[in-house]
């Protein structure tokens, strides 16, 4: 199988993580149920002409893959793959509820296009003329994975040497405000550094883009090798070890070949015990990490633990911000991401140094 | 990489039947599925025409043995009842007996519910559980959960009218690459205020019946369905002795890089999809016995679709039509669908007509074929594109 | 007539989202489309609503769209000859 290197990074987020060269050198803590991404200047990015009917998941993905291109040093890519949960889905509210408003009147087209899934990728690709391969995955917590498991599968088979891979996802308030309503998000704000001891049921819901240039040729700006992506529709608590252990085994490794558990836990006290699962039993003499006291949680926040996990490979440091238990790795070489949403989507990233 | 996919189990449901043989019926003996629309309450229900599906959702909950009350889009139960055809044709008694996937195209989602409650959601509490269903996922993972499939690969793919075409060249792709075993792939829409008001923004809706390459065609009718294939290795076919319909042949997949909603005037992506499948398949132009056009009957897709035909096939273009003219404009299903059609057309050696066609367009001189054919066909080729330049091209074959 | 031009301008600005342009910027024959203002089918098409919401002018065929929206004289000159409202 031919190598899947990791070129660049690029990312738009909840923390200050738009400029690649700074790590979490500052954290922004929050005491909210909802975090919005900190908003590099667009204007510096993106042309007003083509700003003007860009939606915010489509200004986060130009910046934010912009990066990744830059830091790859690269102007063309054979294939862009996007994964997205909700798409932009503020155009959509709007579209519907103007819908409802006007009596399906006076409507306009823009808020339309904007809705449709694949404007992300479908800008991106007009934007730098590709005219490869373009795909949008729209499932849920695995439609980051899902992108990542279709670039891998294209380079490995020669289908395409460089890949432009991201996720993105917006946050917007009828969606916040129907899922605080079913709990799926917290009714009360949460100190970032408190998440995991809320003890409430639901998310604090972030957004972010986060894009990276994966190919079958090592650039000097390479950050790691993608190993392996595997996502599961279901998966019980019971079975989680098992199939951790399986999917490790694959890729001939054990347990105490991974230096560093990145988990997913957002404090929702129904479905952190998946991760608590992993923590205490498969896991418990394995340094971990969470993330989304930092990112929120979000269709695509694998993108911000796949973000992670690369920088601490490339800049061989674990911020305290982020660590779990007190364990101290002994090296940052092989890094598993492991997430699910409401026991639901499963999925296990494995990356390593090269 | 030169595994066969086979293709051993269909299903399909659209405004012209609700399983695969009424649907084949319908297409043999002229019977298109355009109407006023009945089930949705719009203030365009005069201006517009569609391809609707006849059951209401409250029927599908029956046929499908899910309660009244249980919060389930159409989207999902359309897709359930296509893809339970499709199982059921396969054979499948035991969907986890290998490595099996779902991979399902949606452009809408839940949004036939989502938008009936919007506002009504912060009153009462009655449809609460719609909430959830808005996002695309919930369908394809409704339909896992439906069809029993567990700690897999489930996933949705959201390339606005090539979606489904897209899921089945990705399930085709895995399993070529060893990834899965089996994987059921292909896509569902429903029809709602939201798909029917935004194509009206772009004004690509025709007010009459759908004439695809007609020079006085006068846009899209929206339509609905769900279609799925069911596609297994060649060692699932030797282990469970299945009976092969037809295989993957080929597939490309092209971004258009033009515009955000319109094809470029020549067909560029379309001609790179079609010269990326052929190269897939192994075949050259003249291989192809007959196209199965994504011909949606705007001004802009059937010029450009057309020009990119005669590009690739020169001055010999096959038998060619669109089915829209009988189903609407399915959206994300429109690949699957036509999916299910080319390998009926494989299996029973018919092309068939492109119907409401009468004037050739002035820009070329391409005819499709408007009446039903018989012709022995080793290979069917079918385009799909979509919103966001993107165009794909899917070749079925009888051999693999 | 002046004044429907001017208040064409600050509503294709505000519509259209056009953030960098002045009203003063757009002359009353600069093209809208393509070299001039840069304005494109999508834009086209939220014209057209323009025209329907804000002067009752409906339009069945959106290439009819072309020649009115050559210029803010022609916008102007299509409106005052055809406005409901």
């Amino acid at each position: 199988m031919k190598p899947v290197y990791i070129n660049s990074v690029g990312s738009v987020s909840a923390q200050k993580t738009f400029d690649n060269s700074e790590f979490l050198n500052e954290i922004t803590e929050y005491n909210a149920s909802t975090v919005p991404v900190i908003a590099p200047n667009y204007k510096e990015y993106i042309p007003p002409a083509a700003a003007r009917r860009m939606a915010r998941g489509i200004k986060m993905s130009t910046v934010s893959s912009k990066n990744a291109l830059t830091e790859a040093g690269i102007e063309n890519i054979d294939a862009i793959i996007v994964g997205t949960g909700l798409g932009c889905i503020g155009d959509s509210e709007r579209f519907v509820s103007d819908i409802i408003k006007n009596d399906e009147q006076f409507l306009t087209p823009t808020r339309f296009i904007q809705s449709s899934h694949n404007t992300v990728a479908g800008q991106i690709a007009l934007g730098l003329g590709c005219k490869g391969h373009n795909f949008t995955f729209v499932h849920s917590a695995v439609s980051f994975e899902s992108s990542l498991i279709d670039a891998k599968m294209m380079i490995e088979n020669d289908e395409a040497g460089t890949v432009l891979v991201g996720g993105v996802d917006e946050l917007v308030d009828h969606h916040v405000e129907t899922h605080r309503l079913i709990g799926h998000i917290k009714k009360e704000p949460v100190a970032s550094q408190e998440l995991l001891q809320s003890k409430t049921e639901g998310m604090v819901m972030g957004e972010g883009a986060h894009f990276f240039v994966l190919s079958n040729q090592k650039a000097p700006s390479c950050y790691a090798e993608l190993l392996a992506v595997k996502t599961f529709n279901t998966l019980s608590k019971e079975r989680l070890e098992e199939n951790v252990l399986a999917f490790l085994e694959r890729q001939q490794l054990g347990i105490d070949d991974i230096d560093l558990a990145i988990l997913g836990n957002n404090g929702d006290v129904n479905f952190d015990p998946y991760y608590d699962q992993l923590g205490t039993s498969l896991f418990k003499d394995t340094p971990q990490a969470y993330y989304k006291h930092l990112s929120g949680e979000f269709d695509t926040a694998t993108g911000f633990a796949f973000w992670l996990a690369n920088k601490i490979i490339k800049t061989q440091t674990l911020p305290e911000v982020v660590q779990l238990n007190a364990i101290v790795p002994a090296k940052l070489e092989t890094i598993l991401i492991y997430n699910q949403y409401r026991g639901e989507n499963h999925s296990l990233t494995l990356i390593r140094k090269c | 990489m030169c595994k066969g996919v086979a293709i051993t189990g269909m299903g399909a449901i659209s405004a012209i039947g609700n399983n695969v043989q009424e649907n084949y019926e319908a297409l043999v003996s002229g019977k298109l599925g355009i109407s006023r629309i009945s089930k949705i309450d719009t203030v365009h229900k005069n201006d517009i025409m569609v391809g609707e599906i006849g059951m209401t959702n409250a029927q599908l909950k029956e046929k499908l043995g899910i309660a009244e009350e249980t919060a389930v889009s159409r989207t999902a139960l359309l897709a359930m009842l296509a893809a339970e055809e499709a199982v059921l044709q396969a054979g499948i008694t035991d969907i986890n007996d290998c490595e099996t996937g779902l991979i399902s195209g949606t452009t809408v989602g839940g949004m036939d519910q989502s938008e009936k409650y919007y506002f009504e959601y912060f009153e009462t509490d009655e449809h609460w559980g719609h909430i959830n269903g808005l996002h695309a996922g919930d369908s394809t993972q409704k339909l896992a959960d439906h069809l029993g499939i567990s700690e897999s690969f489930v996933s949705t793919i959201s390339t606005a009218c090539s979606s489904a075409a897209n899921a089945i060249m990705l399930g085709a792709r895995m399993i070529k690459s060893g990834q899965l075993d089996r994987v059921i792939v292909g896509g569902t829409d429903s029809l709602c205020k939201f798909t029917i008001n935004g194509f009206k923004t772009l004004m690509i809706l025709s007010d009459t019946y759908n004439t695809p390459f007609d020079d006085n065609r006068k846009g899209l009718n929206l339509g609905e369905a769900a279609a799925y294939l069911v596609l297994e290795s060649d060692e699932i076919v030797k282990r469970d002795q299945k009976k092969v319909l037809g295989y993957v042949k080929g597939y490309g997949n092209a971004n258009d890089a033009f515009h955000q909603t319109a094809s470029s005037e020549n067909g560029d992506g379309a001609v790179l999809a079609m010269e990326k499948a052929l190269k897939v398949s192994g075949l050259t132009p003249s291989d192809i016995d007959y196209i199965n056009a994504h011909g949606t009957a705007t001004p802009n897709n059937d010029l450009s679709e057309g020009r990119s035909l005669l590009r690739i096939f020169g001055d010999k273009v096959p038998e060619f039509s669109s089915t829209k003219a009988f189903t609407g404009h399915t959206l994300a299903v429109a690949g699957g669908v036509e999916a299910v059609y080319s390998v009926l057309a494989l299996q029973n050696n018919v092309i068939y007509p492109n119907l409401n066609f009468t004037t050739p367009m002035k820009e070329f001189e391409l005819l499709p074929q408007t009446t039903v054919k018989q012709k022995e066909l080793h290979h069917v080729l079918s385009n799909s594109f979509g919103f966001g330049g993107n165009c794909s091209t899917l070749i079925f074959s009888k051999e693999a | 007539m002046s004044e429907l031009k001017q208040e064409l301008k600050e509503k294709i600005i505000e519509q259209l989202n056009l953030e960098d342009v002045s009203v003063d910027e757009i002359a009353n024959n600069d093209p809208l489309f393509g070299e001039g203002l840069g304005l494109d089918s999508i834009d086209a098409l939220e014209l057209i609503v323009m025209l329907d919401k804000d002067y009752g002018i409906k339009l069945a065929d959106p290439k009819e769209g072309r020649k009115i929206f050559e210029s803010i004289d022609t916008m102007a000159a299509y409106i005052a000859a055809n406005r409901s409202n």
